[in-house]
């Protein structure tokens, strides 16, 4: 296991970006470049990872970057990782880096295609559970009962569960991170370099301004969505299901903290009422018969 | 290559953008500022590991170093220090 | 060594991606496109051809493998039709926009509603204003000359934008039809391996297409109209380069016919350029002065050339195989805008004909002829869009 003071103090998200106080995706992408250093391309589609660079005629990326459509981060990854094959490079990592709302929602159909071609790129959806870049609406991602512009008294339905989604492709790695977990979120990027196919890794990046919460609090309410439940610490590593520690020491009820304590603590889920929390609880808990389920498969 | 042009002829043809430290000096968005006290810092790095932006340096030693011309003050150093030898200060103040 | 085959367009387009040495394709198949497609895929599986071949969900993730392929530094081809190109319309911009050189056959099928897999150009000129370069080919060895020189000229510094080559469907793209393909050496003494100016490249890193403020967003759209400007004196000096080698030149922007002399001439594109040729020949027997102008390359449009056909022309007729709803067939249209402001102004009357793959034939164009002769005898058009063959 790497440590912290074991990570190169080069920075390839340099200072000065224009991310939000407080911004979890900042953290994740600082910490994506501690795990790949700069021998890195990436395709970035509209999203807040689009903005956080700043604009032409300069960017605070220091790999290069293909910014591209929204809906087509799967399909111009292929495009390059075709390119550096015609070019006989071998030492570069190609990384899509992509929004919730890229990858759930209008960009699904491409990375789909991606996986299911065995594209032997990175596909990170860093997750922030809404259209942060456009300020605050509604995606697939967008969990039950919570606050965006477009769902002023709080979304209907439940998130997709994109990770199993992209289970089904069979793809030989498949991930879930948060920035709360820095080693957990780096050695999953590492091995999943080592791994040749489609890797899908999936973080949670809390977002102060979408959640509505203190600036102060992104980590810890990561932090608490592992400890509640809500986001689980996992792999599926060539089909076969492991929950990571801290997950891996939750699989008992009792062990989790209630979903309700992460629950209101943002301003996003101010109107669920009790019945809301419960039924949230309620699907944290299946989810986790799930996980239990298959965890004891392995 | 794009930084540098004065004309329209000197310039990419296409927005080709190069990296840059201080696209914004995002330290003016600051409303309380980050104090490290360097009698209680462990030398843990958890703050600089945690930081958004990139503004909080390892020293030799492992001592955080903030660059107040790009910390935003969202305070996560602060909340993540487990000695909490971070405070955060208004700015002014 | 050169050597003639006989083959469809389609097979053309792929033999010619061939011979550019293409190094990555990204398609999505389309009636009637696909059997470039499927003779790419066998080339690629052979061996014969050494490039990637990207087997896409979508046209729209075709040009975005392009893009990404293209921007990544090498030479990138795809072909599509129809509703194929209409889905790839936001990526089309994106790709011009990142000036990358992408060369792309388009087999021209109109669209629907109803399904309707026969020829016009309504999929492609509803595409005229995403900064790509267009040609149109009237016969299958224009079709692989062309593609071979898109590469050339879209690969120039001066140009650097993509290049559509379009084809009507089924009179082309399933017509047997001769062509010679030039020895190899000599297209890769014409066409050397692309080598980018700038790509992805993690020694010298940048970013591509990030965001552009007011401030600086109108100099990239100038430069891009001055690169399509660059075109009109590139395409015809590439066309006669390739000439001397293959022995085949198509006219540059216009390829004219009989036009010296005219009163009255035929302006046109594609397949029916080379019908209208058949026209002209009967009706100059029967002792009426007329020619036909084939507007090879739509984008940039060659309004000088235009300009200078329109001199000493008393009549021009202009047949479209597409209409801008609301306004009139596209050659018409742009042919207008082109003489406004001009010291001598012909006659001009516009023909819609062949929508949906209608037959326009040399007795189609006859007629046509015909009619537009009798208003320039009269000194008066009639009807300024005349619709060809419409059943009342």
């Amino acid at each position: 296991m790497v440590s912290i003071k074991e990570l190169s103090k080069e920075e390839y998200l340099l200072k000065g970006h224009i991310a939000c106080a407080g911004c979890g995706p900042a953290i994740s992408l600082r910490l994506l470049f501690k795990a790949l250093g700069n021998k890195v391309i990436l395709v970035v589609p509209a999203c807040c990872s689009s903005v956080i660079p700043g604009p032409y005629p300069f960017t605070s990326f220091a790999v290069p970057v293909q910014n591209m459509l929204f809906e087509a981060t799967g399909a111009t990854a292929s495009g390059v990782v075709a390119a550096l094959r015609q070019r006989d490079i071998k030492d570069v990592t190609v990384v899509g880096w992509a929004g919730d709302g890229g990858t759930f929602d209008i960009g699904i159909q491409a990375l789909s295609g991606a996986a299911e071609r065995e594209t032997d790129f990175i596909y990170i959806c860093y997750d922030n559970e809404a259209y942060g870049n456009t300020g605050v609406q509604r995606s697939g991602a967008t969990p039950y009962g919570a606050w965006t512009t477009t769902t002023p008294t709080g979304k209907k339905e439940r998130k997709k569960d994109i990770a199993f989604i992209m289970a089904a492709h069979r793809i030989p790695y498949i991930a879930t991170a948060c920035p709360s977990y820095p080693i957990d979120f780096i050695e999953k990027i590492r091995k999943a370099k080592e791994i040749k196919g489609t890797k899908f890794i999936h973080i949670l990046a809390p977002c102060p301004t979408g959640w509505r919460y203190d600036t102060s609090k992104t980590v810890e309410m990561g932090r608490l969505a592992v400890r509640t439940g809500v986001w689980t610490l996992f792999e599926i590593e060539h089909g076969k299901f492991k929950l990571n520690p801290p997950s891996s020491r939750l699989i008992d009820r009792a062990k989790r903290k209630p979903v309700k304590e992460y629950l209101t603590l943002q301003g996003r889920f101010r109107k669920l009422t009790e019945v809301d929390i419960e039924k949230t609880q309620k699907w944290v808990d299946e989810d986790w018969e799930r996980y239990r389920k298959l965890a004891s498969n392995q | 290559m794009s930084s540098s042009a004065k004309t329209r002829k000197e310039k990419p043809i296409t927005t080709l953008s190069s990296p840059t430290v201080g696209v914004d000096k995002t330290g003016f968005w600051r409303t309380f500022r980050p104090e490290v006290d360097g009698s209680k810092c462990t030398r843990c790095t958890l703050c600089w590991i945690y930081c958004p932006d990139g503004a909080i340096t390892r020293e030799e030693d492992d001592s955080p170093k903030i660059d107040y011309d790009y910390c935003k003050g969202c305070g996560i150093c602060a909340n993540e220090c487990p000695v909490k030898a971070i405070t955060m200060v208004r700015e002014g103040e | 060594m050169a050597q003639t085959v006989i083959d469809t367009a389609n097979h053309i387009v792929a033999y010619a991606a061939k011979a550019a040495r293409v190094q990555v394709i990204a398609a999505y198949p389309i009636t009637p496109q696909t059997s470039i497609v499927e003779r790419i895929a066998e080339l690629v599986e052979s061996g014969e051809l050494n490039a990637e071949y990207i087997r896409v969900e979508s046209e729209h993730s075709a040009m975005a493998a392009c893009i990404g392929a293209a921007a990544a530094g090498v030479r990138t081809f795809t072909a599509t039709s129809a509703h194929g190109l209409v889905l790839m319309h936001e990526a089309l911009h994106w790709a011009s926009g990142s000036r990358l050189p992408i060369v792309m056959p388009v087999v021209n099928r109109t669209l629907g509603p109803g399904w309707n897999i026969w020829a016009d150009y309504t999929d492609s000129l509803s595409q005229r204003d995403t900064g790509w370069i267009q040609f149109y080919c009237a016969d299958n060895q224009e079709v692989f000359d062309t593609t071979i020189q898109a590469y050339k000229l879209c690969e120039d510094e001066r140009i650097l934008l993509p290049v559509m080559v379009c084809l009507e469907a089924f009179i082309l793209s399933h017509t047997y039809m001769p062509v010679k393909i030039p020895a190899q050496e000599k297209i890769d003494e014409f066409l050397p391996p692309y080598k980018p100016k700038w790509f992805l490249d993690v020694d010298n890193p940048f970013s591509l297409a990030n965001i552009v403020t007011p401030e600086y967003y109108m100099e990239f759209r100038y430069m891009l109209q001055e690169a399509m400007e660059n075109a009109k004196q590139l395409i015809p000096e590439i066309d006669k380069e390739y000439g001397k080698f293959s022995g085949f030149e198509h006219g540059g922007l216009v390829e004219k016919y009989k036009c010296e002399d005219a009163d009255l001439i035929l302006l046109t594109m594609g397949t029916m350029g080379t019908e209208a040729k058949i026209a002209v020949d009967n009706l100059r027997n029967e002792g009426l002065k007329v020619g036909v102008a084939r507007v090879r390359v739509f984008r940039p449009f060659p309004k000088e050339e235009i300009r200078k056909l329109a001199e000493n022309a008393q009549m021009l007729a202009v047949i479209d195989r597409g209409i801008s709803f609301g306004m009139e067939g596209f050659l018409a249209e742009e042919t207008k805008a082109s003489l406004y402001d001009q010291k001598n102004q012909p006659l001009i009357a516009g023909f819609i004909a062949g929508l949906g793959g209608r037959d326009v034939t040399f007795k189609t164009i006859g007629k046509i002829a015909k009619k537009s002769s009798e208003w320039m005898r009269a000194g008066r058009v009639e009807k300024e869009t005349v619709w060809v063959d419409l059943r009342e």
